[in-house]
């Protein structure tokens, strides 16, 4: 991966730095070759695969019901979501029709994955700028929705809910009441984020006129989520091509159209709101009835190709399953949502100086696994 | 906008290019050689395909399948157009220069599938080590160590 | 007004009977060593366990809570582990400036120390230019973390002892003008001078405006003069990793990491000297009934209880805001905060020259 010349500084007295694999701000294992002027960056190179793991292969020996857990394991912090996408890929093949009840319940939960999702991002990226108090702030609230995800899926990160057809279990009796409890705890806790962060004189600057991203850059970069969001391209995949009953729900795609750093982390806050709204509406008209369709033993995918895709919290997953018609896929490819998003890096931080590129990294919300997969 | 449209619009410059309807996206099948002029031509008015979402690649033992799903952001329509490259020689010319995120969907392509991209302008592997040997996503890719035959 | 005069020269008496004035002087400043190192360990303990407690109860937990009463003795266990690991020296490293960077950072913290006045009558070295010598004196650390920084062969570690030069540079100029302001109402460079005159009321309530500007700018440059967030550029963890020490391992880091809580008692004893009193209690004007009341407290109380209110606000920026930029640090110094300091010398002079301070 390394030449001799990348790692001794150039001629033309720039320098050389490894940003990573192991690194407090990649928030993970990303390795990102930076070439730098001074403080000014020139170039950026992310260098991946430090936890490949080929889930894409993997998928390919595991059956239907069983290769939607493998998705959780690529974006862990909307792990719930990746799920709802494998199921809904199933059930698309398969034209199962899924009860009510679970599609409230999935959508549900994939909002307050949502906002678990968010709420790491926004402590995780006031620590990139230096700022270590929002990250406690952010987890005290992160704790109640894990909590909630525990007491019904057993699970507090990896949730494994979904089936294709429904959700595995019913919900349990204290959900929607504690949802309730949440929704009215969160509403005043994104203010107070607000007062800590967003009006703080020295993050605005840091942030502001950061890591531009234009419109037609956005685009052609391929980004999706906050980042494509905060350039103004209209991209939610829950309203352009809405899946279960977000089309029954009324909320908005937030659009911000400067481009920068800030745009993206007002797209995530004002997300989390819409999120707030999302839950509210369905929480207490989740319908009685079938948490579960009744499918097959053995689910069959008919001879084809399926691709579906849904808003994680950082931007459209698509599922892309080539099916023979067995038991196992014959090719699964995920449009993971960070790995383009990455792509767009480079374009972002050159010029900027090195605490720009941590800033932009932070709105990017990358998630290491799911950009290798 | 319609599918009749663009399958006389894509007809008119590639007569070879056969056409698939049956899933859900509108697929177009050409030739590996095809694919350059092709998404010149879809990239541009007046359909401005200007979004690809996805490029990935279908190992079919006997050739590869180069998929990339492409959406217009103005007309809000998304196509697939699927290119035969050959196995023994796999190649293809790159679109990194028209849809910009392509270059690291090409890099990983290249990386797992081992298909090389003409004209790319850092074709090096992008996820493995730059030693290893042989192209994972490959059917018959075979890892004594790693991988378990179910 | 209680005084330690009374045992410093009992002491000295003592002393000048029995041994030669040589051997006087010779024990005298054994006793000063001994005494300034004990101050030196107990203070980076507590500083350090401080600033734990004042982080987590900010951040809604508990900080260390299982050694001792209240976590006291988790800093002493640590240090104990910084003793016992091994001092790592990279194999690029410049050897010599390698071992050498953190002593000269401890150093100057130390000597920093000698002029200040921890209560009535107890000072080590009551010099004529105290003030000047505590600033010429403390802007010599940057020495050290050059030398740390270009010694590591690492490119993290120059960045930041760049980003330290920098800026502590720079910040030395806001910093020394503000402090300006205080010798010119007082027309004296010593610290018994300046404390003296804030007896019938501290300087920051007797010299109106200018002097509460002067005090804050005081505040940022001496934040920034410490390398402390939101000013930590020096180190940035999460842009260099750790800055200037990211090669130092053991007990060589563990003497930045008391230099740094060093620096900040001394740079927070400084300003509680200036602009607080020092160990002078509250007083008002000619309130003589209060004023004596205010007298039964200590003057190390005094002292201790204003600089550990600097150390506190210190902390609590530490833990509120987030990191500046490189170019918006150099931006704040010499844009903002540098023209304001000089104007602000300049009010202060006709204040002083027309005597409108009370």
């Amino acid at each position: 991966m390394y030449t001799e010349t990348q790692i001794i500084s150039n001629s033309n007295d720039e320098l050389v730095v490894n940003v990573g694999p192991q690194h407090p701000a990649t928030h993970g294992v990303l390795h990102l070759v930076i070439t730098l002027q001074g403080e000014t960056i020139k170039k950026v190179e992310p260098h991946l695969g430090y936890i490949h793991r080929s889930i894409e292969k993997m998928c390919e020996s595991l059956t239907y019901r069983q290769f939607i857990y493998a998705s959780s394991r690529m974006d862990y912090l909307s792990a719930h979501i990746n799920n709802h996408a494998c199921a809904l890929a199933v059930e698309k093949g398969m034209q199962i029709e899924v009860p009510q009840r679970a599609q409230y319940i999935r959508v549900i939960m994939d909002e307050l994955t949502r906002i678990a999702s968010h709420e790491l991002w926004w402590g995780a990226m006031a620590m990139d700028l230096g700022a270590f108090t929002p990250f406690f702030y952010a987890f005290r609230e992160r704790e109640k929705i894990t909590d909630i995800m525990e007491e019904t899926c057993g699970a507090r990160l990896t949730m494994n809910y979904m089936v294709p057809g429904g959700v595995m279990t019913d919900i349990h009796p204290d959900f929607q009441k504690k949802v309730k409890e949440f929704i009215e705890l969160f509403k005043s806790k994104i203010d107070e984020y607000d007062e800590l962060v967003t009006g703080n004189i020295i993050f605005q600057n840091r942030t502001k006129g950061v890591g531009y991203l234009s419109k037609a850059d956005a685009i052609s970069y391929g980004c999706t989520g906050a980042v494509a969001r905060g350039s103004g391209v209209s991209c939610d995949i829950r309203k352009l091509y809405p899946y279960d009953i977000y089309d029954k729900v009324v909320f908005d795609e937030i659009l911000e159209t400067e481009g920068d750093s800030f745009a993206r982390y007002m797209v995530r806050m004002r997300e989390m709101r819409e999120s707030v709204k999302i839950i509210e509406q369905l929480i207490d008209n989740i319908p009685e009835g079938e948490h579960q369709a009744k499918t097959k033993a053995v689910l069959k995918l008919p001879k084809g190709d399926f691709y579906t895709r849904v808003e994680t919290a950082r931007g459209e997953l698509g599922v892309y399953i080539v099916s023979e018609g067995a038991t196992t896929p014959y090719r699964i490819k995920f449009r993971s949502p960070g790995f383009s998003n990455l792509s767009a890096l480079d374009q972002m931080a050159r010029g900027g100086k090195i605490g720009d590129l941590m800033a932009t990294m932070g709105t990017l919300d990358l998630v290491i696994p799911d950009i290798d997969r | 906008m319609t599918n009749e449209a663009i399958k006389e619009f894509v007809s008119n410059a590639l007569p070879s290019a056969t056409f698939d309807e049956s899933g859900e996206f509108f697929t177009i099948q050409i030739e590996a050689v095809q694919w350059r002029p092709l998404a010149r031509l879809l990239h541009s008015a007046p359909y401005n395909f200007d979004y690809l979402f996805c490029l990935t690649c279908v190992d079919w033992k006997t050739h590869f399948t180069n998929v990339y799903h492409l959406t217009s952001t103005d007309h809000r329509r998304a196509i697939v157009v699927k290119a035969k490259v050959d196995r023994n020689d796999p190649l293809i010319e790159t679109v990194s220069d028209i849809w910009k995120t392509a270059e690291f969907h090409e890099r990983e392509v290249f990386d797992l599938f081992g298909v090389r991209f003409k004209n790319h302008p850092d074709l090096r592997r992008l996820i493995l080590t730059d030693d290893f040997e042989g192209y994972p996503l490959r059917k018959d890719f075979e890892d004594a160590v790693n991988m378990i035959k179910l | 007004m209680y005084s330690l005069h009374a045992i410093t020269d009992s002491i000295q008496n003592w002393l000048s009977v029995r041994f030669s004035p040589l051997w006087v002087l010779i024990i005298e400043s054994l006793i000063v060593i001994v005494l300034a190192i004990a101050l030196f360990a107990v203070l980076g303990l507590v500083l350090v366990w401080l600033e734990r407690k004042v982080a987590a109860h900010m951040q809604i937990r508990l900080g260390p809570n299982r050694l001792g009463p209240a976590g006291i003795f988790q800093t002493s266990a640590d240090t104990l582990k910084l003793i016992l690991k091994e001092g790592l020296t990279p194999d690029g490293a410049d050897k010599l400036l390698f071992n050498f960077a953190p002593f000269i950072v401890m150093i100057v913290a130390m000597l920093a120390l000698a002029p200040i006045a921890f209560a009535n009558g107890f000072q080590i070295w009551d010099v004529n230019i105290g003030v000047l010598y505590v600033s010429a004196v403390s802007s010599l650390s940057v020495i050290g973390i050059l030398i740390a920084g270009w010694a590591s062969n690492n490119k993290y570690s120059l960045l930041g002892a760049m980003r330290s030069g920098a800026q502590i540079v720079s910040y030395e100029l806001s910093a020394g003008l503000s402090i300006l302001t205080i010798v010119v109402l007082t027309g004296s460079l010593q610290i018994s001078d300046i404390v003296h005159a804030q007896q019938n009321g501290w300087w920051l309530f007797k010299g109106h405006i200018p002097v509460i500007i002067a005090f804050v700018i005081f505040l940022i440059a001496a934040t920034a003069e410490t390398n402390r967030a939101p000013f930590d550029l020096a180190e940035a963890e999460s842009e260099l990793t750790a800055g200037f020490h990211t090669e130092y391992s053991g007990m060589k880091f563990a003497l930045f990491f008391l230099a740094e809580y060093i620096n900040i008692f001394i740079v927070c004893a400084i300003g509680a000297t200036l602009f607080l009193g020092g160990w002078m209690p509250f007083h008002i004007g000619d309130w003589t009934q209060f004023n004596h009341v205010m007298d039964y407290i200590p003057s190390s109380i005094w002292f201790f209880g204003k600089t550990f209110f600097l150390i506190f606000l210190i902390m609590w920026f530490r833990w509120t805001f987030p990191r500046l930029r490189v170019d918006q640090l150099l931006t704040l110094e010499w844009k903002y905060l540098l023209p304001i300091s000089l104007f602000n010398l300049l009010l202060v002079t006709v204040i002083a020259i027309m005597n409108w301070h009370f």
